[in-house]
């Protein structure tokens, strides 16, 4: 690495401290003033992994060795390209996700931060996650993790039954589980997040419930649940297939979900998202960023990105894709400094469209005011206070559009593909409508 | 080039003269012969035209009805029909032998699933024999009784038939059908066991069979093998033998039986024809019986297969005749034709074609409408016994109701459609027309008649406006080896069957007579049959008129609200089942809403099957992972997208693929 030690050091430093400060402020709060168009989150794809999960159909790559020092420095200069193409001033939050990030060396973990923060500004108290398996993350290497940035882990827990573990095609147990969590907790007290799975064939309510209690007694402050959805591709998706294993059972998974919900809310979480659980404020700032339809960077094989590639003189904001196969993409940033394999810009109308599926995952839904940041001229009144369709699911009392914005209610929320069968038509009407009266005029 | 010729003789007429490279195309058969290419040797030819030019006319006064002899070949499917005809007319020199005729194998899968010729064929053959020159006109007829009325027609232009029988596989319930529609029409009937050359050919067991079921006796039966020639010219012996000259009088004034008619682009209507008396000329001045309309002979002449034209034909011969007609339906199978000004006595037996099964026809996409209306017009012209309908469906669009002779007959059509036009189309559950005796005044005055035909659902009267409902029966035969019997007994009577007859036709095979509802048959009879007897018993039936029957109109309702699409007609007895499958299929079928769906299947305001799709409890995707929104993004698009186009009944949105899953034909579970 090139960087000057001093200001490496000097980041890790103000992090740490930061991370204290952290905990109490929680996420979805005011932001900072710079324009939108110059904040970003950055998303970091490791793309192998030790096994291959039943259940897994992402892109990673099972390698028999990997020139870690090869993908360093490929995520590196894709990540300060990437940075330099947007225009982006500012890194909102890092997260390293993958594959199994855990398994890459802190060293490249610390490369890829710094230089982040040598090509834009990248706040003390940023947020930086890094998705870590129980078996591939020892305390001392979760701790050396830590020790070059990283301050909140998602551990990859998926269930509590070592059975389920097998079948899922996990390389730990229960109590790996268990003692990677206290761990980390150990180590990033009240930035710990663990995913449970639920929906799994032959699972059944009771039993999960327990599951769900007992990570209840040993979890930190954020939770995700998961339903399994069977993959095509995936080993489980083929026993299914088979018929030797049964087909996951939606009413079950449903009422799994339900009574969790439930369950986590009487433990003191917000449900902030249609998946994610949080108390005491540990929101996951880069997953709301997300949902907020704030502007993204994918580096590494196969991530999506989200921007508008101001350094390169766009207007428009882009959805993009690097390549997905790890060498193809390794020689693609060494030809060209990056391996973007596909970028659509994305209309007013898509983007709107990505606004209203997104905002409605959470549990504020659409502000007014978020809402005429992306389009100041029609109100969240205008597209959906005249519909009649809209009308009957908002006295179904599944979504609610008030002087707040719109969301979707506790029921809803459940429902929300449903519910979005309705307003996305509704929003493309009063799209065509504005269009037309436009015409006319200009 | 040749291959198409060649096949054309048979069934392939119409498709050789829409090829596009077939230079021969509606040319008469000699000139085409010699675009054949140097191979052929034209020595057929050469014993017919002696003088070597081969544009000159037959002389057909050659022919004395003495010396004529109009024969049919039926059989049941596979039992080798073709291939006799092929030998037959090698034997006469009227195709080259040199080439393998290999027509089985260009035969359409359905003609070789269910053993059926979609169109009759005719070929006049010379043949010398005792020093005396015969004219044996084999008149091929469809092979199959959805056809029945076509086949009783060209039977009627003959005085015998050769009936086909494989010496492997016995008497099969074709040949029965078949034998009693040429015994019904008091032909002479030379039996032929062919296949001997089979190594599990058994030969005298099929003439005991014979002998049992058809009361002929053994000796009168011809061993051959088609295949290897083996005493195929005993077969030409015992038709000069056997079977009468036609009794006609070229003294009477003309009477010709149409008995097939095909459609040329550039020559309009052939109709295919058999003199009972008279001549016919090039010039004549015609009428038919069935329209009065007048036309003016353009051409005759004889089947060698394709046209040969000839200055005249005579009483008794069979040729064809183009005459100025522009549609299939001038020339309709069965009608009289006579000269103008000397009006004869119909030939007896004419009827219009009488669809028995329908069934609704919709193209996949309302965009292919307009492509399939014009196959649909251009497969009509060679058909006329389809009705065509106009109709519309809620949920599928715009179509048609189209009437077919038979379930065969529809499936034949359908795959034409898609192998010679290549269109998809959705087609419905296929109905039967039942009927209805109305007692209400008011609705015999609006109907002008008491007994209507209800071919729609919609259109079922009110039982209370009904003195009775009617169906339409058929007699059925099966044929099957005897350890079967019972379980076919129980599908028949599960089909609501009445045995009518059971026989033993040999040591172990079993002939069973049912009558059947036509309802009961048309949708998956044969395929249960087929499998329950591990394809050993065949299966046919013969119209049977109507019989009375209590039928009822069962609705469909989702949360209450009817659904006009699937109003079925049913019997009574059948009722519950046929509701239960629609309901359960509805089921599978409906994408789960926001609320509950009970769909129920009711008579009158009595529920009798009920199902219930539950409301969604949960339908959000769990992760956006990796902010890979996109994937996301489009399905819900094309969720949305196709929601649009969704039927709405009440506040239910229906698909259309689950109307298609209701109304579509299917094979049993």
């Amino acid at each position: 690495m090139t960087l000057p030690r001093v200001r490496a050091c000097g980041w890790v430093a103000a992090a740490k401290a930061a991370q204290r400060r952290h905990q109490a402020e929680g996420a979805g709060g005011p932001r900072c003033p710079a324009p939108r168009s110059q904040r970003a989150s950055l998303y970091i794809h490791w793309p192998y992994c030790e096994k291959r999960c039943g259940y897994c159909n992402f892109n990673k790559y099972i390698p028999r060795g990997v020139e870690e020092a090869a993908v360093r420095s490929c995520l590196v200069t894709e990540a300060q390209t990437l940075l330099l193409l947007s225009g982006v001033r500012r890194v909102e939050s890092v997260f390293f996700g993958g594959g199994t990030p855990s398994l890459a060396s802190p060293h490249t973990v610390a490369a890829v931060l710094e230089a982040v923060a040598q090509a834009a500004y990248l706040p003390a108290d940023a947020e930086v996650t890094l998705e870590a398996n129980p078996t591939s993350s020892a305390g001392s290497r979760l701790a050396a993790f830590g020790t070059v940035g990283v301050n909140r882990l998602s551990i990859g827990l998926q269930s509590l039954d070592d059975a389920e573990l097998q079948l899922l095609g996990r390389t730990h147990s229960a109590s790996d589980a268990l003692r990677t969590l206290a761990e980390a907790r150990h180590l990033f007290p009240g930035r710990v997040s663990v995913d449970l799975m639920l929906g799994l064939p032959a699972q059944q309510v009771g039993p999960w419930l327990g599951q769900l209690q007992e990570l209840l007694c040993h979890c930190d402050d954020h939770v995700s649940l998961y339903q399994l959805s069977l993959e095509r591709g995936t080993a489980l998706f083929a026993q299914v297939q088979q018929g030797a294993l049964p087909a996951p059972d939606p009413e079950l998974a449903a009422e799994m979900y339900q009574k969790g919900r439930v369950v986590l809310r009487e433990a003191g979480f917000r449900q902030y998202e249609v998946s994610n659980f949080a108390r005491n404020g540990a929101l996951s700032t880069h997953n709301w960023n997300y949902w907020q339809c704030g502007q993204y960077l994918g580096v590494g094989p196969g991530a999506h990105g989200r921007f508008l590639p101001q350094g390169a003189g766009g207007h428009t904001r882009e959805a993009r894709i690097q390549t997905l196969e790890p060498d193809n993409w390794m020689k693609e940033v060494k030809l060209f400094g990056h391996g973007t394999r596909k970028r659509v810009p994305l209309g007013e109308l898509e983007l709107l469209e990505e606004v209203l599926v997104m905002g409605l995952r959470t549990d504020l839904g659409i502000t007014h005011q978020h809402w005429q940041q992306f389009e100041p001229q029609l109100t969240l009144w205008d597209v959906f206070g005249t519909s009649k369709e809209v009308k009957e699911l908002l006295e179904q009392g599944l979504l609610l559009l008030d002087h707040r914005g719109l969301r979707c209610s506790w029921e809803g929320l459940a429902v929300l593909d449903s519910l979005l069968l309705t307003l996305l038509p509704q929003l493309q009407e009063a799209w065509q409508q504005r269009i037309s009266t436009l015409v006319p005029r200009g | 080039m040749w291959v198409l010729a060649v096949r054309g003789w048979r069934r392939g007429r119409a498709l050789v003269r829409w090829a596009p490279g077939a230079v021969c195309l509606g040319l008469p058969w000699p000139r085409c012969a010699a675009t054949r290419g140097a191979a052929a040797e034209p020595w057929a030819l050469a014993r017919l035209y002696s003088s070597g030019d081969r544009k000159e006319k037959i002389d057909m006064s050659r022919f004395p009805v003495e010396n004529i002899r109009n024969f049919s070949i039926i059989a049941h499917v596979d039992h080798g029909k073709s291939t006799l005809a092929d030998r037959l007319l090698e034997l006469t020199g009227t195709i080259d032998k040199t080439k393998n005729n290999k027509q089985v194998l260009d035969k359409l899968q359905v003609e070789r699933e269910r053993g059926i010729t979609v169109k009759a064929q005719t070929a006049s053959l010379f043949y010398n024999c005792e020093g005396k020159q015969y004219l044996l006109n084999l008149i091929d007829t469809p092979g199959h009784v959805d056809f029945s009325y076509e086949v009783s027609r060209s039977l009627s232009a003959c005085q015998g038939v050769l009936l086909v029988v494989d010496a492997n596989e016995g008497i099969q319930a074709q040949t029965v059908a078949n034998f009693f529609l040429a015994f019904e029409a008091q032909l002479s009937v030379i039996p032929v066991i062919n296949k001997i050359d089979l190594k599990n050919a058994d030969p005298e067991r099929v003439e005991k069979q014979i002998e049992k079921a058809f009361d002929i006796p053994s000796d009168e039966c011809i061993k051959i093998s088609a295949k290897l020639g083996t005493n195929v010219e005993s077969v030409l012996q015992a038709v000069i033998e056997r079977i009468p000259p036609p009794k006609a009088h070229c003294k009477n004034p003309l009477r010709a039986l149409v008995f097939d008619s095909t459609f040329d682009q550039y020559r309009g209507v052939i109709a295919n024809i058999a003199l009972f008396d008279g001549v016919v000329s090039k010039g004549d001045k015609i009428v038919s019986a069935h329209t009065q309309k007048i036309y003016e002979v353009n051409e005759v002449g004889a089947l060698n297969p394709n046209e040969q034209p000839t200055h005249k034909l005579y009483a008794g011969q069979v040729g064809y005749l183009i005459a100025g007609m522009k549609d299939v339906t001038e020339a309709q199978i069965g009608d009289t034709l006579y000269l103008h000004k000397q009006p004869v006595e119909p030939l007896p037996g004419f009827k219009s074609a009488k669809p028995m099964v329908f069934a609704g026809m919709y193209p996949i996409d309302q965009s292919e409408y307009n492509n399939l209306k014009s196959a649909i017009e251009k497969l009509t012209l060679n058909d006329s016994s389809v009705t065509v309908y106009r109709d519309t469906s809620l949920a599928l669009g715009a179509g048609w109701r189209l009437g077919f002779l038979g379930l065969l007959h529809m499936e034949v059509f359908n795959q034409r459609l898609e192998q010679e036009y290549n269109a998809s189309v959705i087609l419905t559950t296929p109905t039967v027309p039942y009927k209805a005796v109305l007692s209400s005044a008011k609705l015999i005055k609006e109907y002008r008649e008491k007994e209507i035909t209800i071919i729609n659902p919609a259109q079922f009267p009110d039982k209370s406006k009904v003195t009775e409902y009617l169906e339409p029966v058929v007699l059925g035969t099966i044929i099957t080896p005897d350890e079967y019997t019972a379980k076919i007994m129980m599908l028949c009577q599960a089909r609501r069957g009445v045995q009518k007859n059971m026989m033993y036709i040999d040591q172990n095979r079993v002939m069973l007579k049912y009558l059947f509802p036509l309802n009961e048959i048309v949708v998956d009879f044969y395929d249960s049959l087929k499998s329950l007897s591990s394809g050993y018993a065949s299966f046919d039936y013969e119209d049977a008129g109507y019989q009375t029957a209590e039928l009822v109109k069962m609705d469909i309702l989702l949360n209450g609200n009817i659904v006009e699409e699937l109003v079925t007609v049913v019997h009574k007895d059948k009722a519950h089942s046929v509701g239960k499958v629609i309901c359960e299929r509805l089921k599978d079928s409906l994408p789960r809403q926001l609320f509950e769906i009970a769909i129920q299947a009711a008579i009158g305001s009595k529920i009798i099957a009920r199902e219930t799709v539950k409301a969604y409890r949960k339908n959000v995707l769990a992760k956006c992972y990796g902010g890979d929104i996109t994937r996301k993004m489009k399905l819900l698009r094309r969720q949305a997208e196709g929601k649009k186009k969704l039927r709405k009944v009440g506040n239910i949105e229906v698909p259309k693929d689950a109307f298609i899953k209701v109304l579509k034909t299917q094979p049993d579970k």
